[in-house]
């Protein structure tokens, strides 16, 4: 099985479908790699270090295309492209296929079984597959990294022999899987960090990344099955609205990451959010692609406006770290789908089904909706007065502690009615010895617990005293047999117990 | 000739030196003292003995003591760490074969002949128990070893009405005790002789129930018996050196057949009546989802990214003899300036605290290997877990799903990690046969094979 990796064609597409330590791992999955030439140059991975890893280059994107049998790519491919595709030929890339219909049925009529990477359905075995969340997350780390890089200040507040500096104050809306790495990397750098979303469930994340959780004050919760939030009712929108006016005259960076899959991006600030916001100020609009979350994003460029607030609308993509992590997931899904010695398209697959989108000449979306997912109703703890329980667990305690001293008592006074002086006297000694026992052993440290085997291995020897006292001088004597015996393997206990204790705790060092 | 006075005198010092050298062992610094301590009052107390007056035929006994000895050092010197369970294991059949062997003979001797009325009934008792525990102790032992040494299959024999059966046993144990005591001489010998066998037949097969990962209460409790053993003959020689070492032995035994017991989650009754291990078959419910797997060079970059490692090891280390290269790579990895530390449950392995001695044997310094409730709260701020050849002690099973048969076992939580590299030899399910759902976790890798050769292959990456 032959894999492909074409250069990328749309301008401004840095990232690559396979970097030098992903193609190792398709060698491992035991797929031959195709890499066109220079195909990672702009993600900084020359030819050189492709080739060490196991893969060959390919001098142009006609040989790669008819050569390979699947095609690992970024961005969907174009129409001429497509041209030079064959049929029965399979292809991992973005295709937007909500957006792209077209482009779906040409793909459909070449033959080409496409796989839309940006529709792996979120499940969680499909995880380690999902493209949106690894983009997401290096796409929320830069927004932090180029807000700082146009605000005029440290991020994280100082007191220094040269005054005080407060700490930047950031808001970041909709906490998905950017949002949350854009919270990361601004607490990191020591800022405030504030995050509104309109589903409930995500507080505990927000929470546990250390930043602050912005609420209104109308009860609706905006998750749905599909991970992604609703659009809301307009009387929340219109308490959002407030409260991020609010937020606009006291932070200085805004981070926007709200996103609907299929749709414009919803407006969240507005003009006059922007109007209040100080001087110098930063918007970092991560839906800049798709509309915008800002009314003033324009896409792909960063500009300040009058009164002095940067928004930005462009992104460096990082291409290799995004790359690395792209081609982690094709891997992953390649990984699914059997290696290169089982390679089959199972369309009764949960992922596969969906993320197929055209298969067999066929078109194959939309995909049918994902099984609603159960969440557990979380049962209501029953509340039991503690103390109460705590009072009416000592009261029954000391009944059984009482009930058992007195059978004890019994008992000793029953024995002490039958047995002679010289048994009771022995029988205290035991009763004491004991709790004696019991008293130092809990002390034993649970390290040593092997030697403390050895050693009562070793002590338990003592029993020899029985034999020695029950030798006599005559061999002939049965009884002289039996000590013998006796003393002979409680002999073998002592010494063998004892030295090997102490081989044991030799051992042990610090 | 020393009188009896003295005698008693140097009894009551050896029982001194007994408890003390017990207690030192609550650290290892104190522990070396310990044994020594154990040492000079076992001395004290056989001379003594020997040095009494009512002692005869010591040319057989300084033989017997030579022969031992030299058994006794060599058996100490040549075992295996890994053995060590074997070990004890056939040392406490020894005690229990001692104590049958005493028991008849204080029944035969002449001495004890003459007694009558209720201190005829009394010795007569003594004699009966004494022997009844040694004989179980005895053959138990040696089916417990049987069973660590691998030459008798480790699961657990069980067949229907075997409740009844031992208690139809012991029944006419109880009966022809009774016998016993209303006879006089030794025309009571034939019931004695009834019930060793008995007794013998009730240690192979309470034993034989028991399965493989359960030996350590197994063995702890055998440790007991041997004690109770010892008290026994103490009892009936009216001696009160016997009676308190003894006494320390079995309170020792049972307190750790407790630990094992309440780190399994399983009443002490239904490990002493065997059985344990049955209601495992009912298999839990099928879990879905899929494995990740790793190759050794990405573990070994793991641990090179890592800040803290915790290394989880269990008695498919000691299978593999691991610790030797699990130490190597300790070194290595400490080198370079990483946090490690070893987590151990207290039932990981065959015998309390083996895997102490295990890692102690291959130079781990003791204060970096933690107990379960130590390092516990310390794992979800550990970037890597190794588990090596252990299963059901790293189960989340115990605490999320209700209707797991180890449901309620404390666990070392080390899901909580950011990562964890299980190395195992295949996805077999562990003793309790029960499904683990920390393999099919999103933060859990799978590294298959034979542990000492995973670290090994991680070694050569990691010294590069």
């Amino acid at each position: 099985m032959k894999v492909g990796i074409p250069k990328e064609v749309v301008s401004g597409e840095f990232r690559v479908g396979a970097t030098p330590k992903t193609v190792k791992r398709l060698r491992k999955q035991g797929f031959e790699v195709l890499v066109q030439d220079s195909a990672g140059q702009n993600a900084r991975f020359s030819n050189e270090e492709y080739v060490n890893s196991g893969a060959s280059i390919v001098e142009n994107a006609e040989i790669l295309y008819s050569d390979s049998d699947i095609i690992l790519k970024v961005q969907a491919v174009r129409p001429e492209e497509i041209d030079l595709m064959h049929s029965g030929q399979v292809s991992l890339s973005y295709l937007n296929p909500a957006q792209n219909l077209e482009l779906l049925q040409l793909l459909a009529d070449k033959g080409v079984n496409a796989v839309a990477m940006d529709t792996i359905p979120r499940i969680s075995r499909a995880q380690k597959m999902d493209v949106l969340s690894s983009m997401a997350n290096i796409a929320g780390y830069r927004s932090v990294i180029e807000a700082a890089n146009h605000f005029g200040r440290f991020l994280n507040g100082q007191i220094t022999a040269a005054g005080k500096v407060d700490p930047a104050k950031v808001l970041v809306i909709g906490a998905g899987v950017a949002g949350l790495a854009a919270i990361g990397t601004a607490k990191s750098l020591g800022a405030i960090v504030r995050a509104f979303d309109t589903r409930k469930e995500v507080e505990e994340q927000i929470l546990s990344m250390g930043a602050q959780f912005l609420e209104v004050e109308i009860d609706e919760d905006g998750a749905t099955d599909s991970g992604y939030s609703k659009v809301m009712s307009q009387a929340f929108i219109d308490a959002e609205m407030a409260l991020f006016k609010e937020q606009a005259r006291e932070v200085d960076i805004i981070i926007t990451t709200a996103q609907i899959p299929g749709r414009e991006a919803p407006k969240l600030v507005l003009e006059d959010h922007v109007a209040v916001m100080k001087p110098g100020s930063i918007i970092v609009d991560l839906a800049a692609s798709s509309g915008g979350n800002c009314v003033l994003t324009r896409n792909n460029e960063i500009y300040t406006t009058e009164n002095g607030v940067t928004i930005i609308g462009k992104l460096d993509q990082l291409p290799s770290q995004a790359s690395q992590l792209y081609g982690n997931n094709l891997c992953h899904l390649l990984d699914d789908m059997g290696k290169a010695e089982g390679f089959n398209i199972n369309m009764d697959d949960d992922v596969v089904k969906r993320a197929m989108v055209t298969y067999n000449g066929k078109v194959n979306w939309p995909p049918e909706p994902l099984p609603v997912r159960s969440t557990p109703k979380v049962k209501p703890i029953e509340t039991i007065d503690l103390k109460e329980k705590e009072i009416s667990d000592n009261k029954k305690k000391s009944r059984s502690t009482a009930i058992s001293l007195v059978f004890i008592a019994a008992l000793l006074y029953l024995l002490g009615m039958v047995a002679p002086s010289d048994f009771m006297g022995h029988f205290t000694v035991f009763v004491l010895s004991v709790f004696v026992g019991w008293q130092v052993i809990w002390n034993v440290s649970h390290s040593l617990h092997t030697p403390l085997m050895a050693v009562t291995n070793a002590i338990s020897g003592i029993i020899i005293i029985g034999g020695l006292l029950q030798t006599s001088s005559s061999l002939s004597d049965p009884l002289t047999i039996l000590a013998f015996i006796a003393i002979l393997v409680a002999s073998i206990n002592i010494v063998g117990g004892f030295l090997v204790t102490h081989r044991m705790l030799k051992m042990f060092r610090k | 000739m020393i009188s009896s006075q003295i005698q008693l005198a140097s009894y009551l010092f050896a029982s001194i030196l007994f408890i003390l050298s017990l207690g030192g062992l609550s650290s290892q610094e104190s522990a070396k003292r310990g044994v020594l301590y154990g040492i000079i009052g076992m001395v004290i107390a056989i001379a003594s003995t020997v040095l009494g007056d009512n002692v005869e035929g010591h040319v057989y006994i300084i033989v017997a003591i030579a022969i031992a000895s030299v058994i006794g050092m060599t058996v100490a010197r040549k075992v295996e760490m890994t053995s060590m369970p074997q070990l004890v294991a056939i040392l406490h059949s020894f005690v229990g074969l001692a104590a049958v062997l005493v028991g008849f003979g204080s029944y035969l001797d002449p001495h004890t002949q003459t007694l009558t009325g209720v201190d005829h009934n009394i010795h007569y008792v003594e004699v009966y128990i004494g022997i009844f525990i040694g004989a179980i102790t005895f053959t138990g032992s040696i089916v417990a070893w049987g069973k660590l040494q691998g030459t008798i299959t480790s699961k657990a024999l069980l067949y229907p009405g075997r409740h009844i059966v031992n208690l139809v046993l012991l029944l006419i144990c109880i009966v022809l005790a009774v016998l016993f005591t209303q006879s006089d001489g030794t025309s009571g010998i034939l019931y004695l002789y009834i019930m060793t066998a008995i007794s013998l037949f009730i240690g192979v097969m309470l034993v034989m129930a028991i399965g493989g990962a359960d030996m350590p209460v197994v063995v702890s409790m055998l440790n007991s018996y041997s004690g109770w053993a010892a008290a026994a003959a103490g009892f009936m020689l009216g001696n009160d050196l016997l009676i308190v070492t003894g006494a320390l032995v079995g309170s020792s035994g049972a307190i750790l057949s407790i630990i094992m017991c309440e780190a399994m989650n399983r009443s002490f009754w239904s490990v002493i009546f065997g059985g344990f291990g049955t209601t495992v078959s009912s298999s839990s419910e099928e879990i879905s989802g899929s494995v990740n797997s790793m190759d050794h060079e990405e573990v070994s970059e793991m641990l090179q990214n890592a800040e803290s490692v915790v290394i989880v090891p269990g008695y498919g280390m000691a299978v593999a003899k691991a610790q030797y290269p699990v130490f190597e790579m300790l070194e290595v990895l400490r080198k370079a300036g990483k946090n490690v530390r070893f987590g151990i449950h207290p039932v990981a392995g065959r015998l309390p605290g083996h895997m102490n001695v295990l890692l102690a044997e291959a130079n781990v310094p003791y204060d970096i290997v933690l107990e379960m409730d130590e390092i516990n709260d310390d794992l979800p701020e550990t970037d890597v877990v190794l588990v090596i050849g252990a299963n059901d002690i790293v189960n989340p099973g115990a605490q999320e799903d209700a209707s797991s048969p180890i449901y309620g076992m404390p666990v070392l939580e080390v899901w909580k990690s950011a990562q964890v590299v299980v190395m195992k030899r295949s996805m077999a399910t562990g003793y309790a046969g029960v499904q683990n759902p920390l393999f099919y976790k999103e933060n859990t890798f799978m590294l298959y094979g034979d542990a000492k050769d995973s670290v090994d292959k991680i070694n050569q990456f990691i010294k590069k």
